[in-house]
Protein backbone atom coordinates (compact mmCIF):
# COMPACT_ATOMS: atom_id res chain seq x y z
CA UNK A 1 0.00 0.00 0.00
CA UNK A 2 1.51 3.26 -0.93
CA UNK A 3 -1.18 5.59 1.84
CA UNK A 4 -3.29 5.34 4.89
CA UNK A 5 -5.47 8.00 5.60
CA UNK A 6 -6.43 7.78 9.55
CA UNK A 7 -9.07 10.68 10.62
CA UNK A 8 -9.11 11.98 13.79
CA UNK A 9 -11.32 14.33 15.80
CA UNK A 10 -10.32 16.07 18.78
CA UNK A 11 -12.87 15.06 21.64
CA UNK A 12 -13.31 16.09 25.56
CA UNK A 13 -11.00 13.79 27.30
CA UNK A 14 -12.64 10.21 28.12
CA UNK A 15 -11.50 10.59 31.52
CA UNK A 16 -13.60 14.05 31.59
CA UNK A 17 -17.52 13.93 33.46
CA UNK A 18 -18.97 16.23 31.29
CA UNK A 19 -21.80 18.56 31.98
CA UNK A 20 -25.05 20.30 30.61
CA UNK A 21 -24.85 23.96 30.78
CA UNK A 22 -27.78 25.35 33.14
CA UNK A 23 -29.28 26.78 29.86
CA UNK A 24 -29.45 23.63 28.43
CA UNK A 25 -27.81 25.47 25.22
CA UNK A 26 -24.47 22.94 24.99
CA UNK A 27 -22.36 20.95 27.46
CA UNK A 28 -19.51 22.81 29.07
CA UNK A 29 -16.27 21.54 27.58
CA UNK A 30 -14.77 25.58 28.12
CA UNK A 31 -11.41 24.30 29.57
CA UNK A 32 -11.30 20.45 29.51
CA UNK A 33 -8.84 18.42 28.61
CA UNK A 34 -9.11 17.10 25.22
CA UNK A 35 -7.57 14.46 23.40
CA UNK A 36 -7.66 12.25 20.55
CA UNK A 37 -11.15 10.39 20.59
CA UNK A 38 -10.10 7.29 21.79
CA UNK A 39 -11.49 5.16 18.84
CA UNK A 40 -9.10 7.06 16.45
CA UNK A 41 -6.22 6.45 18.41
CA UNK A 42 -6.37 2.87 17.92
CA UNK A 43 -7.38 3.58 13.94
CA UNK A 44 -3.70 5.31 14.28
CA UNK A 45 -1.87 2.69 16.26
CA UNK A 46 -3.04 0.22 13.66
CA UNK A 47 -1.85 2.06 10.69
CA UNK A 48 1.46 2.42 12.21
CA UNK A 49 1.57 -1.17 12.80
CA UNK A 50 0.77 -2.10 9.05
CA UNK A 51 3.26 0.00 8.23
CA UNK A 52 5.94 -1.36 10.74
CA UNK A 53 5.51 -4.81 9.22
CA UNK A 54 6.03 -3.21 5.59
CA UNK A 55 2.33 -2.47 4.41
CA UNK A 56 2.18 0.62 3.90
CA UNK A 57 4.33 3.21 2.72
CA UNK A 58 2.96 6.82 4.52
CA UNK A 59 0.51 7.49 7.01
CA UNK A 60 -1.24 10.73 6.85
CA UNK A 61 -3.31 12.05 9.53
CA UNK A 62 -6.45 14.19 8.83
CA UNK A 63 -8.61 16.04 11.22
CA UNK A 64 -11.31 19.22 11.00
CA UNK A 65 -11.96 21.30 13.48
CA UNK A 66 -10.51 24.24 14.95
CA UNK A 67 -6.80 25.32 15.30
CA UNK A 68 -6.25 23.59 18.68
CA UNK A 69 -6.63 20.65 16.31
CA UNK A 70 -2.99 20.82 16.08
CA UNK A 71 -2.45 19.51 19.34
CA UNK A 72 -3.78 16.30 18.84
CA UNK A 73 -2.68 16.41 15.28
CA UNK A 74 1.10 16.93 16.92
CA UNK A 75 0.30 14.01 18.89
CA UNK A 76 -0.40 11.97 15.94
CA UNK A 77 2.55 12.74 13.81
CA UNK A 78 4.48 11.94 17.65
CA UNK A 79 2.89 8.43 17.75
CA UNK A 80 4.33 8.14 13.74
CA UNK A 81 2.18 9.52 11.43
CA UNK A 82 4.13 10.89 8.45
CA UNK A 83 2.70 13.85 7.51
CA UNK A 84 -0.79 15.77 8.80
CA UNK A 85 -3.58 17.65 7.25
CA UNK A 86 -6.26 20.24 8.86
CA UNK A 87 -8.88 21.17 7.96
CA UNK A 88 -10.13 24.49 9.52
CA UNK A 89 -13.74 25.02 10.63
CA UNK A 90 -15.25 26.36 13.94
CA UNK A 91 -18.39 25.12 12.82
CA UNK A 92 -19.40 21.84 14.16
CA UNK A 93 -19.71 19.42 11.21
CA UNK A 94 -22.57 16.61 11.30
CA UNK A 95 -21.11 13.02 10.42
CA UNK A 96 -22.47 13.89 6.78
CA UNK A 97 -20.40 16.99 6.38
CA UNK A 98 -17.71 15.45 8.23
CA UNK A 99 -17.69 12.35 5.30
CA UNK A 100 -17.91 14.98 2.54
CA UNK A 101 -15.25 17.11 3.41
CA UNK A 102 -13.03 13.78 4.47
CA UNK A 103 -14.11 12.54 0.51
CA UNK A 104 -12.63 15.55 -0.55
CA UNK A 105 -9.15 14.68 0.86
CA UNK A 106 -9.43 11.32 -0.40
CA UNK A 107 -9.85 12.18 -3.83
CA UNK A 108 -6.38 14.11 -3.60
CA UNK A 109 -4.77 11.60 -1.68
CA UNK A 110 -5.76 8.25 -3.34
CA UNK A 111 -5.63 6.38 -0.44
CA UNK A 112 -5.71 2.26 -0.44
CA UNK A 113 -7.35 2.76 3.13
CA UNK A 114 -9.13 4.74 5.47
CA UNK A 115 -9.18 3.99 9.01
CA UNK A 116 -11.29 6.19 11.53
CA UNK A 117 -12.68 4.78 14.78
CA UNK A 118 -16.19 3.11 15.11
CA UNK A 119 -17.59 6.02 16.72
CA UNK A 120 -16.08 9.56 18.89
CA UNK A 121 -17.09 9.86 22.17
CA UNK A 122 -18.30 13.34 22.34
CA UNK A 123 -21.19 12.70 19.87
CA UNK A 124 -21.82 9.09 19.61
CA UNK A 125 -23.25 9.04 16.70
CA UNK A 126 -20.98 6.26 14.62
CA UNK A 127 -21.94 7.06 11.12
CA UNK A 128 -18.97 8.92 9.67
CA UNK A 129 -16.76 5.61 8.24
CA UNK A 130 -20.10 4.12 6.81
CA UNK A 131 -21.20 7.65 5.24
CA UNK A 132 -17.56 8.33 3.98
CA UNK A 133 -17.43 4.72 2.94
CA UNK A 134 -20.91 4.67 0.82
CA UNK A 135 -20.44 8.38 -0.34
CA UNK A 136 -16.62 6.83 -1.85
CA UNK A 137 -18.46 3.97 -3.44
CA UNK A 138 -16.10 1.74 -1.53
CA UNK A 139 -16.36 -1.29 1.04
CA UNK A 140 -16.90 -0.74 5.08
CA UNK A 141 -15.72 -2.37 7.36
CA UNK A 142 -16.82 -1.72 10.95
CA UNK A 143 -15.91 -2.35 14.51
CA UNK A 144 -13.04 -3.71 13.26
CA UNK A 145 -11.40 -6.18 16.04
CA UNK A 146 -8.80 -8.02 13.79
CA UNK A 147 -7.29 -6.48 10.52
CA UNK A 148 -5.02 -8.80 8.06
CA UNK A 149 -3.84 -7.10 4.94
CA UNK A 150 -3.37 -9.23 1.87
CA UNK A 151 -2.68 -7.91 -1.65
CA UNK A 152 -5.78 -6.63 -3.28
CA UNK A 153 -8.17 -7.51 -0.14
CA UNK A 154 -8.55 -6.91 3.44
CA UNK A 155 -10.12 -9.75 6.12
CA UNK A 156 -11.34 -7.95 8.94
CA UNK A 157 -13.41 -9.50 12.12
CA UNK A 158 -15.89 -7.68 13.20
CA UNK A 159 -17.03 -7.63 16.94
CA UNK A 160 -20.91 -7.66 16.23
CA UNK A 161 -24.12 -8.47 18.46
CA UNK A 162 -23.76 -12.41 17.86
CA UNK A 163 -20.24 -12.80 18.21
CA UNK A 164 -17.43 -12.26 15.53
CA UNK A 165 -18.01 -11.48 12.12
CA UNK A 166 -14.88 -12.11 9.44
CA UNK A 167 -15.47 -10.46 6.26
CA UNK A 168 -13.30 -9.76 3.24
CA UNK A 169 -13.76 -6.41 1.56
CA UNK A 170 -11.26 -5.46 -1.38
CA UNK A 171 -9.06 -2.15 -1.63
CA UNK A 172 -9.65 0.68 -0.85
CA UNK A 173 -11.99 0.45 1.81
CA UNK A 174 -12.53 1.93 5.03
CA UNK A 175 -12.36 0.33 8.32
CA UNK A 176 -13.87 1.46 11.86
CA UNK A 177 -11.73 0.42 14.64
CA UNK A 178 -13.06 -0.95 18.20
CA UNK A 179 -11.50 -1.20 21.82
CA UNK A 180 -9.96 -4.61 21.32
CA UNK A 181 -8.30 -3.92 18.03
CA UNK A 182 -4.95 -3.25 19.65
CA UNK A 183 -3.30 -0.79 22.79
CA UNK A 184 -2.06 2.49 21.28
CA UNK A 185 1.53 3.30 21.85
CA UNK A 186 2.36 5.64 24.39
CA UNK A 187 4.29 8.73 23.12
CA UNK A 188 8.12 8.90 23.66
CA UNK A 189 10.13 12.55 23.84
CA UNK A 190 12.31 12.49 21.47
CA UNK A 191 9.26 11.01 19.47
CA UNK A 192 7.45 14.42 20.25
CA UNK A 193 10.86 16.11 19.08
CA UNK A 194 11.08 15.02 16.17
CA UNK A 195 7.27 15.66 15.15
CA UNK A 196 8.07 19.36 15.91
CA UNK A 197 9.75 18.77 12.70
CA UNK A 198 7.38 17.16 10.30
CA UNK A 199 4.34 19.13 8.06
CA UNK A 200 0.93 20.19 8.94
CA UNK A 201 -0.85 21.24 6.52
CA UNK A 202 -3.44 23.71 6.82
CA UNK A 203 -6.56 23.85 4.67
CA UNK A 204 -10.16 25.73 4.99
CA UNK A 205 -13.45 23.82 4.65
CA UNK A 206 -14.55 26.57 2.55
CA UNK A 207 -11.48 25.50 0.64
CA UNK A 208 -12.70 22.00 -0.07
CA UNK A 209 -16.25 22.85 -2.18
CA UNK A 210 -17.89 19.88 -0.05
CA UNK A 211 -21.44 20.56 1.32
CA UNK A 212 -21.71 20.97 4.96
CA UNK A 213 -24.56 22.76 5.61
CA UNK A 214 -25.56 21.37 8.78
CA UNK A 215 -29.25 19.43 8.73
CA UNK A 216 -30.27 18.26 12.02
CA UNK A 217 -31.79 21.09 14.35
CA UNK A 218 -30.76 20.67 18.02
CA UNK A 219 -33.33 21.95 20.55
CA UNK A 220 -32.13 21.33 23.73
CA UNK A 221 -29.48 19.96 26.13
CA UNK A 222 -30.51 17.88 29.37
CA UNK A 223 -28.83 16.19 32.54
CA UNK A 224 -30.13 12.23 32.37
CA UNK A 225 -32.65 11.73 34.92
CA UNK A 226 -30.86 10.11 37.79
CA UNK A 227 -31.78 6.83 39.14
CA UNK A 228 -33.36 6.93 42.63
CA UNK A 229 -31.27 6.38 45.79
CA UNK A 230 -30.49 2.95 46.41
CA UNK A 231 -30.30 0.75 49.56
CA UNK A 232 -27.42 -1.33 51.18
CA UNK A 233 -28.45 -4.94 52.61
CA UNK A 234 -26.19 -6.57 55.54
CA UNK A 235 -26.35 -10.30 53.75
CA UNK A 236 -27.61 -12.18 51.16
CA UNK A 237 -30.86 -13.19 52.40
CA UNK A 238 -31.79 -9.51 52.83
CA UNK A 239 -30.71 -9.30 49.40
CA UNK A 240 -32.87 -11.84 48.16
CA UNK A 241 -35.58 -10.59 50.40
CA UNK A 242 -35.66 -6.87 48.81
CA UNK A 243 -35.12 -9.00 45.53
CA UNK A 244 -38.68 -10.63 46.07
CA UNK A 245 -40.02 -7.73 47.43
CA UNK A 246 -39.83 -6.17 44.13
CA UNK A 247 -40.74 -8.85 42.32
CA UNK A 248 -38.19 -11.58 41.53
CA UNK A 249 -39.60 -14.88 41.41
CA UNK A 250 -36.80 -17.22 40.82
CA UNK B 1 -49.28 11.06 7.87
CA UNK B 2 -45.74 9.46 8.25
CA UNK B 3 -44.73 6.53 5.75
CA UNK B 4 -42.57 4.55 7.84
CA UNK B 5 -39.93 1.44 7.11
CA UNK B 6 -38.50 -0.23 9.25
CA UNK B 7 -35.63 -2.61 8.31
CA UNK B 8 -35.98 -6.00 9.84
CA UNK B 9 -32.70 -7.50 12.00
CA UNK B 10 -33.11 -11.84 11.36
CA UNK B 11 -30.58 -14.23 12.33
CA UNK B 12 -31.69 -15.96 8.61
CA UNK B 13 -34.49 -18.23 11.45
CA UNK B 14 -35.88 -15.81 13.42
CA UNK B 15 -36.70 -12.18 13.48
CA UNK B 16 -34.73 -10.50 16.27
CA UNK B 17 -36.41 -8.72 19.15
CA UNK B 18 -34.82 -5.08 18.48
CA UNK B 19 -36.96 -5.30 15.62
CA UNK B 20 -40.30 -5.50 17.66
CA UNK B 21 -38.47 -2.56 19.54
CA UNK B 22 -37.91 -0.42 16.81
CA UNK B 23 -41.55 -0.93 15.91
CA UNK B 24 -42.63 0.37 18.93
CA UNK B 25 -41.22 2.88 18.39
CA UNK B 26 -42.53 3.50 15.04
CA UNK B 27 -45.87 3.30 16.09
CA UNK B 28 -45.06 6.33 18.90
CA UNK B 29 -43.77 8.46 14.87
CA UNK B 30 -47.17 7.22 13.72
CA UNK B 31 -49.92 5.54 14.87
CA UNK B 32 -51.26 3.29 11.95
CA UNK B 33 -47.55 1.67 11.94
CA UNK B 34 -44.90 0.77 9.41
CA UNK B 35 -43.88 -1.27 6.55
CA UNK B 36 -40.94 -3.73 7.44
CA UNK B 37 -38.67 -4.61 4.94
CA UNK B 38 -37.52 -8.52 5.33
CA UNK B 39 -33.77 -9.07 3.04
CA UNK B 40 -33.96 -13.63 3.67
CA UNK B 41 -33.82 -16.49 1.33
CA UNK B 42 -36.95 -16.98 -0.30
CA UNK B 43 -37.88 -19.37 1.94
CA UNK B 44 -37.14 -18.10 5.32
CA UNK B 45 -39.73 -18.20 8.15
CA UNK B 46 -38.51 -14.63 9.20
CA UNK B 47 -41.17 -12.59 7.07
CA UNK B 48 -44.10 -14.56 8.59
CA UNK B 49 -42.75 -13.30 11.96
CA UNK B 50 -42.55 -10.08 11.00
CA UNK B 51 -45.97 -9.98 9.78
CA UNK B 52 -47.22 -11.06 13.57
CA UNK B 53 -46.18 -8.31 15.03
CA UNK B 54 -48.30 -5.53 16.33
CA UNK B 55 -47.81 -2.12 14.19
CA UNK B 56 -46.83 -3.68 11.03
CA UNK B 57 -48.95 -2.69 7.90
CA UNK B 58 -47.28 -4.89 5.07
CA UNK B 59 -43.88 -7.55 5.23
CA UNK B 60 -41.99 -6.38 1.83
CA UNK B 61 -39.63 -9.32 1.30
CA UNK B 62 -36.80 -8.98 -0.80
CA UNK B 63 -35.21 -12.28 -1.42
CA UNK B 64 -31.47 -13.08 -1.79
CA UNK B 65 -28.72 -15.10 -0.79
CA UNK B 66 -28.96 -16.22 3.09
CA UNK B 67 -25.42 -15.29 4.02
CA UNK B 68 -24.44 -12.59 6.50
CA UNK B 69 -25.89 -8.86 6.83
CA UNK B 70 -23.77 -6.66 4.69
CA UNK B 71 -24.22 -3.33 4.44
CA UNK B 72 -23.06 -2.57 1.05
CA UNK B 73 -25.20 -5.25 -0.15
CA UNK B 74 -28.28 -4.09 1.93
CA UNK B 75 -28.03 -0.26 1.46
CA UNK B 76 -28.87 0.35 -1.94
CA UNK B 77 -31.95 -2.08 -2.05
CA UNK B 78 -33.13 0.41 0.83
CA UNK B 79 -32.33 3.18 -1.05
CA UNK B 80 -33.82 1.95 -4.40
CA UNK B 81 -37.27 1.29 -1.51
CA UNK B 82 -36.62 4.92 -0.20
CA UNK B 83 -38.89 7.32 -2.39
CA UNK B 84 -41.77 5.62 -1.04
CA UNK B 85 -41.06 6.73 2.99
CA UNK B 86 -40.49 9.54 4.55
CA UNK B 87 -38.91 7.84 7.37
CA UNK B 88 -36.63 4.49 7.87
CA UNK B 89 -35.43 2.76 11.39
CA UNK B 90 -33.28 0.25 11.98
CA UNK B 91 -32.63 -0.85 15.37
CA UNK B 92 -29.58 0.86 16.99
CA UNK B 93 -27.16 -2.81 17.42
CA UNK B 94 -24.32 -3.49 14.96
CA UNK B 95 -26.55 -4.62 12.44
CA UNK B 96 -28.67 -1.29 12.18
CA UNK B 97 -24.99 0.84 13.18
CA UNK B 98 -23.32 -0.52 10.44
CA UNK B 99 -25.98 -0.15 7.50
CA UNK B 100 -27.89 2.76 8.29
CA UNK B 101 -25.52 5.67 7.89
CA UNK B 102 -24.68 3.93 3.94
CA UNK B 103 -28.38 4.70 3.42
CA UNK B 104 -28.45 7.66 4.94
CA UNK B 105 -25.57 9.06 2.74
CA UNK B 106 -26.75 7.93 -0.36
CA UNK B 107 -29.81 9.60 0.07
CA UNK B 108 -28.08 12.72 1.40
CA UNK B 109 -29.59 12.96 4.47
CA UNK B 110 -28.65 13.59 8.09
CA UNK B 111 -29.02 10.27 10.59
CA UNK B 112 -30.12 10.23 14.60
CA UNK B 113 -28.67 7.96 15.80
CA UNK B 114 -29.80 5.94 18.87
CA UNK B 115 -33.57 7.64 19.72
CA UNK B 116 -34.51 7.25 22.85
CA UNK B 117 -37.92 8.89 23.09
CA UNK B 118 -40.02 10.20 20.64
CA UNK B 119 -41.10 13.63 21.48
CA UNK B 120 -42.71 14.71 17.90
CA UNK B 121 -43.13 13.01 14.50
CA UNK B 122 -39.94 14.44 13.54
CA UNK B 123 -38.05 15.34 17.11
CA UNK B 124 -35.97 13.28 19.03
CA UNK B 125 -34.06 12.68 22.45
CA UNK B 126 -30.91 10.71 21.78
CA UNK B 127 -27.60 10.64 24.57
CA UNK B 128 -24.54 11.98 24.10
CA UNK B 129 -21.40 12.01 25.85
CA UNK B 130 -22.07 8.16 27.08
CA UNK B 131 -25.43 9.29 28.32
CA UNK B 132 -24.25 12.18 30.51
CA UNK B 133 -26.52 14.19 28.38
CA UNK B 134 -29.41 14.06 26.54
CA UNK B 135 -29.72 16.32 23.59
CA UNK B 136 -33.29 16.74 21.87
CA UNK B 137 -32.57 16.93 17.73
CA UNK B 138 -35.56 18.08 15.46
CA UNK B 139 -35.28 16.57 11.89
CA UNK B 140 -36.12 19.80 9.45
CA UNK B 141 -39.44 19.66 6.93
CA UNK B 142 -38.71 18.26 3.69
CA UNK B 143 -36.16 16.01 4.65
CA UNK B 144 -36.89 12.34 5.60
CA UNK B 145 -36.01 10.81 8.88
CA UNK B 146 -33.51 8.12 8.91
CA UNK B 147 -32.94 6.65 12.80
CA UNK B 148 -31.50 3.75 14.52
CA UNK B 149 -33.74 2.82 17.94
CA UNK B 150 -32.50 2.26 20.89
CA UNK B 151 -33.66 -1.20 22.35
CA UNK B 152 -33.50 -0.27 25.69
CA UNK B 153 -35.63 2.94 25.24
CA UNK B 154 -38.61 1.06 23.48
CA UNK B 155 -40.93 -2.30 24.76
CA UNK B 156 -41.35 -4.98 21.96
CA UNK B 157 -44.81 -4.60 20.14
CA UNK B 158 -47.23 -7.67 20.89
CA UNK B 159 -48.04 -9.68 18.25
CA UNK B 160 -50.89 -8.29 15.68
CA UNK B 161 -53.54 -9.13 13.19
CA UNK B 162 -51.19 -10.45 10.82
CA UNK B 163 -49.72 -8.49 8.12
CA UNK B 164 -49.57 -9.09 4.17
CA UNK B 165 -46.63 -10.42 2.94
CA UNK B 166 -45.42 -8.77 -0.30
CA UNK B 167 -42.43 -10.52 -2.23
CA UNK B 168 -40.49 -7.65 -4.21
CA UNK B 169 -37.39 -7.45 -6.05
CA UNK B 170 -35.74 -3.76 -5.97
CA UNK B 171 -33.76 -2.53 -8.95
CA UNK B 172 -30.14 -2.04 -7.47
CA UNK B 173 -26.48 -2.48 -8.58
CA UNK B 174 -24.95 -4.92 -5.82
CA UNK B 175 -21.45 -4.37 -5.41
CA UNK B 176 -18.83 -7.90 -5.44
CA UNK B 177 -16.44 -5.49 -3.32
CA UNK B 178 -17.74 -7.10 -0.15
CA UNK B 179 -17.67 -10.70 1.10
CA UNK B 180 -18.85 -12.29 3.95
CA UNK B 181 -17.18 -15.17 5.16
CA UNK B 182 -18.33 -16.77 8.65
CA UNK B 183 -19.82 -15.65 11.37
CA UNK B 184 -18.19 -17.19 14.99
CA UNK B 185 -20.98 -17.44 17.52
CA UNK B 186 -20.76 -18.59 20.96
CA UNK B 187 -23.45 -21.08 21.13
CA UNK B 188 -25.48 -20.81 24.85
CA UNK B 189 -28.69 -22.62 25.80
CA UNK B 190 -28.97 -19.17 28.37
CA UNK B 191 -31.56 -16.36 27.43
CA UNK B 192 -30.25 -14.01 25.31
CA UNK B 193 -28.85 -11.05 26.52
CA UNK B 194 -30.84 -8.44 25.01
CA UNK B 195 -34.02 -9.64 25.81
CA UNK B 196 -33.83 -11.31 28.96
CA UNK B 197 -35.58 -10.49 32.36
CA UNK B 198 -32.53 -11.29 34.71
CA UNK B 199 -29.22 -10.56 33.40
CA UNK B 200 -26.63 -11.99 35.61
CA UNK B 201 -22.74 -10.26 34.57
CA UNK B 202 -19.37 -10.54 35.84
CA UNK B 203 -16.55 -7.99 36.12
CA UNK B 204 -12.55 -8.15 37.20
CA UNK B 205 -13.85 -9.44 39.78
CA UNK B 206 -14.08 -13.01 39.08
CA UNK B 207 -10.50 -13.40 38.49
CA UNK B 208 -10.98 -16.08 35.39
CA UNK B 209 -12.76 -17.80 33.01
CA UNK B 210 -12.82 -20.80 35.38
CA UNK B 211 -14.66 -18.75 38.01
CA UNK B 212 -17.41 -17.27 35.44
CA UNK B 213 -18.55 -21.49 35.59
CA UNK B 214 -20.12 -20.18 39.60
CA UNK B 215 -22.01 -17.45 37.77
CA UNK B 216 -23.13 -19.59 35.24
CA UNK B 217 -24.22 -21.66 37.58
CA UNK B 218 -26.23 -18.95 39.56
CA UNK B 219 -27.90 -17.63 36.13
CA UNK B 220 -29.04 -21.27 35.02
CA UNK B 221 -30.94 -21.26 38.35
CA UNK B 222 -32.76 -18.08 37.98
CA UNK B 223 -33.30 -18.40 34.14
CA UNK B 224 -30.93 -15.20 33.52
CA UNK B 225 -28.75 -14.22 31.02
CA UNK B 226 -25.26 -13.61 31.43
CA UNK B 227 -23.19 -10.81 30.43
CA UNK B 228 -19.38 -9.19 31.78
CA UNK B 229 -17.84 -5.83 31.57
CA UNK B 230 -14.80 -5.46 29.28
CA UNK B 231 -12.65 -5.93 32.00
CA UNK B 232 -13.95 -9.23 32.09
CA UNK B 233 -13.81 -9.44 28.63
CA UNK B 234 -10.18 -7.67 28.06
CA UNK B 235 -8.85 -10.64 30.52
CA UNK B 236 -10.16 -13.01 28.43
CA UNK B 237 -12.74 -14.73 30.53
CA UNK B 238 -15.77 -14.78 28.27
CA UNK B 239 -16.05 -13.29 24.94
CA UNK B 240 -16.68 -10.68 23.29
CA UNK B 241 -20.69 -11.36 23.05
CA UNK B 242 -20.80 -10.96 26.20
CA UNK B 243 -19.77 -7.37 26.78
CA UNK B 244 -22.40 -5.19 28.21
CA UNK B 245 -21.78 -1.11 28.35
CA UNK B 246 -21.18 1.62 26.01
CA UNK B 247 -19.45 -0.40 23.15
CA UNK B 248 -20.64 -3.69 23.97
CA UNK B 249 -24.75 -4.36 24.92
CA UNK B 250 -27.21 -1.68 25.94
CA UNK B 251 -29.62 -3.64 27.73
CA UNK B 252 -32.95 -2.58 29.80
CA UNK B 253 -33.70 -6.29 31.94
CA UNK B 254 -36.11 -6.30 34.80
CA UNK B 255 -33.41 -7.43 37.13
CA UNK B 256 -29.48 -6.63 36.75
CA UNK B 257 -26.96 -8.53 39.20
CA UNK B 258 -23.52 -7.29 38.84
CA UNK B 259 -20.79 -9.14 40.89
CA UNK B 260 -17.44 -8.24 41.12
CA UNK B 261 -18.16 -4.91 38.67
CA UNK B 262 -16.76 -1.77 39.65
CA UNK B 263 -19.05 0.55 37.29
CA UNK B 264 -16.78 2.41 34.74
CA UNK B 265 -19.54 5.15 33.00
CA UNK B 266 -18.93 2.88 30.07
CA UNK B 267 -20.12 0.12 31.42
CA UNK B 268 -23.08 1.83 33.76
CA UNK B 269 -24.27 3.60 30.09
CA UNK B 270 -25.26 -0.07 29.17
CA UNK B 271 -27.67 -0.61 32.35
CA UNK B 272 -29.04 2.25 33.60
CA UNK B 273 -32.26 1.35 32.15
CA UNK B 274 -32.80 -1.92 33.72
CA UNK B 275 -35.20 -2.13 36.17
CA UNK B 276 -33.44 -3.03 39.62
CA UNK B 277 -29.45 -3.06 39.71
CA UNK B 278 -27.84 -5.17 42.34
CA UNK B 279 -24.82 -4.43 43.29
CA UNK B 280 -22.33 -7.06 44.77
CA UNK B 281 -18.87 -5.70 45.13
CA UNK B 282 -16.25 -6.04 48.04
CA UNK B 283 -15.44 -2.53 47.59
CA UNK B 284 -17.46 -0.01 49.12
CA UNK B 285 -15.76 2.71 47.35
CA UNK B 286 -17.02 1.45 43.46
CA UNK B 287 -18.98 3.45 41.66
CA UNK B 288 -21.64 1.13 40.69
CA UNK B 289 -22.72 1.25 44.41
CA UNK B 290 -23.71 5.17 43.07
CA UNK B 291 -26.36 3.76 40.53
CA UNK B 292 -27.57 0.44 42.24
CA UNK B 293 -30.78 -0.20 43.81
CA UNK B 294 -29.31 -2.86 46.42
CA UNK B 295 -25.99 -3.19 47.34
CA UNK B 296 -24.06 -6.01 49.29
CA UNK B 297 -20.78 -4.88 50.25
CA UNK B 298 -18.84 -8.62 50.54
CA UNK B 299 -17.24 -11.57 48.74
CA UNK B 300 -18.74 -12.39 45.55
CA UNK B 301 -17.92 -15.95 45.76
CA UNK B 302 -19.68 -16.21 48.91
CA UNK B 303 -22.36 -14.47 47.55
CA UNK B 304 -22.92 -16.61 44.66
CA UNK B 305 -22.86 -19.49 47.39
CA UNK B 306 -24.87 -18.62 49.20
CA UNK B 307 -27.72 -17.46 46.79
CA UNK B 308 -27.16 -20.79 44.87
CA UNK B 309 -28.49 -22.90 48.28
CA UNK B 310 -30.85 -20.03 49.01
CA UNK B 311 -32.43 -20.88 45.51
CA UNK B 312 -31.61 -24.38 45.86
Amino acid sequence: MHKIIVCLKRVVDYNVRIRVKPDGSGVITEGLKMSINPFDEIALEEALRIREKGGAAEIIAVSIGPDDCQQQLRTALAMGADRAILVQTSTELEPLGAARSLLKIIEREQPELVLLGKQAIDDDCSQTGQMLAALWGRPQATFASKVEISDQAVRVTREVDAGLELIEVDLPAVITTDLRLNEPRYVKLPDIMKAKKKPIETLTLDSLGADTAVRLRTLKHEAPTPRGKGILVEDVPALMAALRERGLSA
Amino acid sequence: MSRILVIAEHDGQHIQQSTARCLNCAQQIEAAGADVVVFAAGDSPVAAEAANLAGVKRVLLVAQAATGSLAAVLAPQIVALAGNYDCILAPSTTFGRDLLPRVAALLGAAQVSDIMAVVGPRSFKRPIYAGNAIVTVEVPDGQPVIGTVRSASFKPVESGAGAAIETISVNAEIPAHTRFIELQTGSSDRPDLQSAKIVISGGRGLGSADNFNQLYALADRMGAAVGASRAAVDAGFVPNEMQVGQTGKIIAPDFYLAFGISGAIQHLTGIKDAGTIVAINKDSEAPIFEVADIGLVGDLFAAIEEMNKQLG
